[in-house]
């Protein structure tokens, strides 16, 4: 009988669009941020999306809205709203 | 062919504890790793290996640990890379171990572990019992049950070989104390016969490889795990003849065979027979022997050696010919009977023909179970066939409950 080994390979949602668990979402306020990619770094499923700039944005589709980056942001640029 | 007759090998016979019989066959197996915890009666198996490595020098890294779950994940990794791994334990070891036990299993990584049999608290126990080495049987794991010392070296030296052609890691149990701390001559075969009966180079399609990076065990959907489960199940299922297999070839090779799955001693045509695990097989022969001899009752014993895979085949066959089993369970099911027996039960309810299946529960915590207690079973097995006897869901050998209430009285 073939074996079945349970391996998996490194790849963008590989359980899944992990968006659909989230409850409340983080809303970047453009007008406050400072560019200082905390969030960037501290985001655990690597769901900010950084641009050359050092401006940042939400991936919704992934993003589990655990407030992370609300809660690392120094000057509060980043709210959670319902979803 | 005994170790006497076997004259060319006498130079390779040593005298030793079942303890370090399996550490003789894990360097001959040239293990490449082990996690190390201490646990009795299982500690001086990692001993006897450490020692090997100061004084022998064998190419084996051993990494000592702060918990039987660590010397697992030691093991586990070691067998990722494709390593060969082995660790062993005992009694609330592999329950502490369990998590691990059971992510090796369905990982599917060929490691072996020797687990020294014991009973598990409370109360506090140090004596020998069977649970311990079933539970891996739930746990994606082959579970082997040698009778002496030279089986048990030979036992594991077959699951490397069950390990790496299934990739199921093999359970080797072995009586705690009964067997792991008493001495008996065993005969080591050639290193060469070792190597070429369990090469390294088998196919490792779960190896880790830098140049093609993936992980195990990764989390799926609800839609992929069942399919998981039943390849494990499949693989188990279909591995009776592959241990029969090894066995043959391993006789062989060496002289030495088991019977595989079940050995049938006296079964030919036997009326009851007993069925029995590890050490205590060897009186419940003689109980077969002497029940013959005094009361002219045909019985025999079947002496389980694989529990996982469960032999069902060989099972049914012998069921075939004898009129009542008896299994002697040296563990329980709570509440429902011994865990061999229910087992039993399962194996044979198909058949149109079935004997009698007596469960017996006894020997838990060590206590002793004799010859006369075999023979007992035997008679009560032929009562049983001559309708003179009630079959009951349980029965106990050994039961003394005025004892235990004189003990408690005096607390």
């Amino acid at each position: 009988m073939k074996v079945l080994i349970p391996k998996s390979k490194p790849a963008k949602g590989a359980v899944g669009k992990t968006g659909l668990w989230r409850t409340s979402k983080p809303v970047v306020n453009h007008n406050k941020c400072i560019k200082c990619v905390i969030c960037w770094a501290f985001c655990p499923e690597t769901t900010i999306l950084r641009f050359e700039d050092n401006s940042v944005d939400i991936d919704y589709e992934y993003c589990k809205g655990c407030g992370v980056c609300a809660n690392e942001c120094p000057v509060n640029a980043i709210e959670m709203v319902e979803d | 062919m005994s170790i006497i007759e076997d004259k060319k090998s006498l130079s390779n016979v040593k005298v030793v504890t079942a303890n370090e019989a399996v550490a003789l066959a894990v360097k001959c197996a040239k293990v490449d790793v082990g996690g190390a915890y201490p646990i009795s009666p299982q500690t001086s198996i990692m001993e006897y290996l450490t020692k090997y490595i100061e004084t022998e020098n064998i190419p084996m890294e051993i990494v000592r640990v702060e918990s039987e779950h660590s010397a697992m994940a030691v093991a586990m990794g070691a067998a990722a890379v494709g390593a060969r791994a082995f660790t062993a334990t005992a009694s609330q070891g592999l329950l502490y171990m369990a998590e691990m036990v059971y992510w090796v299993g369905s990982s599917r990584l060929p490691v072996v572990m020797a687990i020294t049999s014991r009973a598990m608290g409370a109360p506090w126990i140090l004596g020998n019992e069977h649970t311990d080495v079933l539970l891996p049987r739930e746990w994606g794991w082959m579970v082997l049950f040698p009778e002496d010392n030279q089986e048990v070296f030979d036992t594991i030296i077959q699951a490397y070989k069950l390990a790496d052609t299934t990739l199921v890691p093999v359970v080797v149990g072995l009586d705690g104390f009964i067997l792991s701390h008493t001495t008996m001559p065993i005969s080591i075969p050639d290193q060469s016969i070792i190597d070429n009966f369990i090469p390294k180079n088998t196919p490792k399609p779960y190896a880790l490889n830098t140049e093609d990076p993936f992980t195990h065990g990764n989390a799926v959907h609800s839609n992929l795990y069942l399919e998981f489960r039943h390849n494990i199940f499949k693989t188990i299922e279909d591995s009776e003849d592959l241990v029969d297999e090894i066995d043959k070839e391993w006789s062989k090779l060496t002289g030495r065979s088991y019977g595989g799955v079940i050995e049938e001693f006296l079964l030919d045509d036997a009326e009851v027979a007993v069925l029995v695990m590890g050490a205590s097989s060897g009186d419940a022969k003689e109980a077969a022997k002497k029940v013959r001899e005094k009361y002219g009752i045909k019985a025999g014993v079947i002496r389980l050696r694989s529990i996982r895979p469960f032999p069902v085949k060989r099972l049914s066959k012998i069921a075939q010919k004898v009129k009542a089993i008896g299994v002697f369970d040296r563990n329980m099911s709570p509440g429902l009977g011994g865990m061999i027996a229910t087992e039993v039960k399962f194996a044979l309810y198909d058949l149109k023909n079935r004997p009698i299946v007596q469960s017996y529960i006894g020997g838990l915590g060590g206590k002793d179970v004799k010859i006369a207690d075999f023979e007992n079973i035997l008679v009560e097995l032929k009562e049983m066939v001559d309708g003179k006897r009630e079959v009951e869901k349980v029965k106990w050998v050994g039961l003394d409950l005025a004892a235990i209430e004189k003990f408690l009285e005096e607390v």
